[in-house]
């Protein structure tokens, strides 16, 4: 829930990189913070282990500037992956404005990232948050690597989409990210919608950014 | 009962004012240094007292972290909460407090005061700020609009910018 600060002008909203464990994470934050402009960003918050697994969270404040005077800023978390710190991974969405799944692409991680969606979905609504209403975005990440599974398949298991019942919202909607695509569409007389997904190397940058300005984008309507 | 969308809370001036009077109080009562409030999410909501000489948005999400953690263990427990948490150091020690189930009461203090005299005065503290903040997010979701129209517009314009348009 992002929080309108009247008395010191600030608005902060809460993204947070969820996912299987080794799936990228972790690296999504550091790239963007060696990115973005010092003046943008505060300081990067590893709660780790020795061996530099997540143990609880990562955080990364970035700063927009000042907008229609209020100093806007997005604090970004990650949750650690491995499926036995559900605990601490639960604490972190509380409060959540948007969420990023970070996906591993590889064949034979696609059972960790089942997993990890179908915990996200448990957790959300744990916490009364519906995942199908807020802003929330996918990343298949790992693009780069041989055995990375097709985007149909991954999107098959991943992005299914969700009924829609308003029949405001039953029509046709162009995938602004990918062309030719739907985010809304009817499928066997059934009107269905996705999330908007992104193809990632987040060692190398690759999507890092795109990924992050849709969801941002999406937590701003909110606002409005 | 699930939300439909990311509701936002908002933090008027008025609930500044009254909420730095109730922590100046406090201050002046126990000669302690700084309090700050922090919400469950881990944003920052006031700081009252010294200035902090460290980063204030990083102690805050620490802070929410640190509390809910300690939530979890209490529960594992048996017990519904840790309503307080008190963490000492060899000169500065930090004495944490739930308010509302929503809000973190943080108060850092040194040797100019002791343990005793900021828990007896925190109940106090805490009692009045319980109240402020119940009224304050009683207040949730009254229609207002949270931002000007053109918000929305020029923040997608700096994100953009910053992140690559």
């Amino acid at each position: 829930m992002s929080l309108i600060n009247y008395a010191s002008r600030e608005i902060n909203c809460k993204i947070v990189y969820y996912g299987p464990g080794l799936g990228g994470k972790t690296t999504n934050l550091e790239y963007v913070y060696e990115k973005v402009a010092p003046s943008s960003k505060g300081k990067l918050i590893s709660l780790a282990t020795e061996t530099e697994r997540t143990l609880f969270f990562d955080f990364l404040p970035v700063d927009l500037g000042t907008i229609r005077g209020f100093k806007t800023r997005f604090h970004l978390y990650t949750v650690p992956g491995q499926v036995y710190y559900n605990a601490s991974r639960k604490l972190i969405l509380k409060g959540v404005d948007g969420v990023v799944f970070v996906a591993d692409s590889q064949l034979d991680r696609m059972e960790a990232n089942l997993e990890a969606m179908q915990n996200l979905y448990d957790n959300m609504s744990q916490h009364g948050y519906d995942l199908t209403k807020l802003p929330f975005v996918i990343q298949y990440n790992k693009r780069d690597l041989p055995n990375a599974a097709p985007i149909a398949d991954l999107d098959g298991a991943l992005n299914p989409g969700w009924t829609v019942d308003d029949p405001a919202r039953q029509k046709l909607t162009p995938d602004p990210y990918r062309a030719g695509e739907h985010l809304v569409r009817e499928v066997n007389g059934i009107w269905v919608e996705r999330v908007p997904t992104f193809e990632a190397v987040a060692v190398k940058g690759d999507g890092v950014f795109d990924t992050l300005k849709a969801v941002s984008k999406l937590v701003l309507k909110t606002l409005g | 009962m699930t939300s439909t969308r990311a509701t936002s809370w908002s933090f008027r001036e008025e609930d500044s004012a009254q909420i730095r009077g109730v922590l100046q109080d406090f201050l002046r009562d126990t000669s302690a240094r700084t309090a700050l409030l922090v919400d469950r999410a881990g944003q920052m909501l006031v700081t009252v007292g010294e200035a902090p000489n460290f980063d204030p948005t990083a102690f805050a999400s620490l802070t929410a972290a640190d509390f809910s953690a300690n939530d979890q263990l209490a529960r594992l427990l048996g017990e519904p909460e840790f309503g307080t948490l008190f963490h000492q150091g060899e000169k500065e020690s930090l004495y944490l407090a739930d308010i509302a189930r929503r809000v973190i009461l943080v108060v850092l203090f040194d040797n100019r005061t002791t343990l005793g005299l900021v828990k007896l005065r925190m109940r106090g503290a805490v009692q009045e700020l319980t109240t402020l903040f119940t009224a304050l997010f009683a207040r949730e979701g009254d229609g207002t609009s949270a931002v000007d129209a053109g918000f929305v517009g020029d923040a997608e314009d700096e994100l953009d910018k910053l992140f690559g348009g």
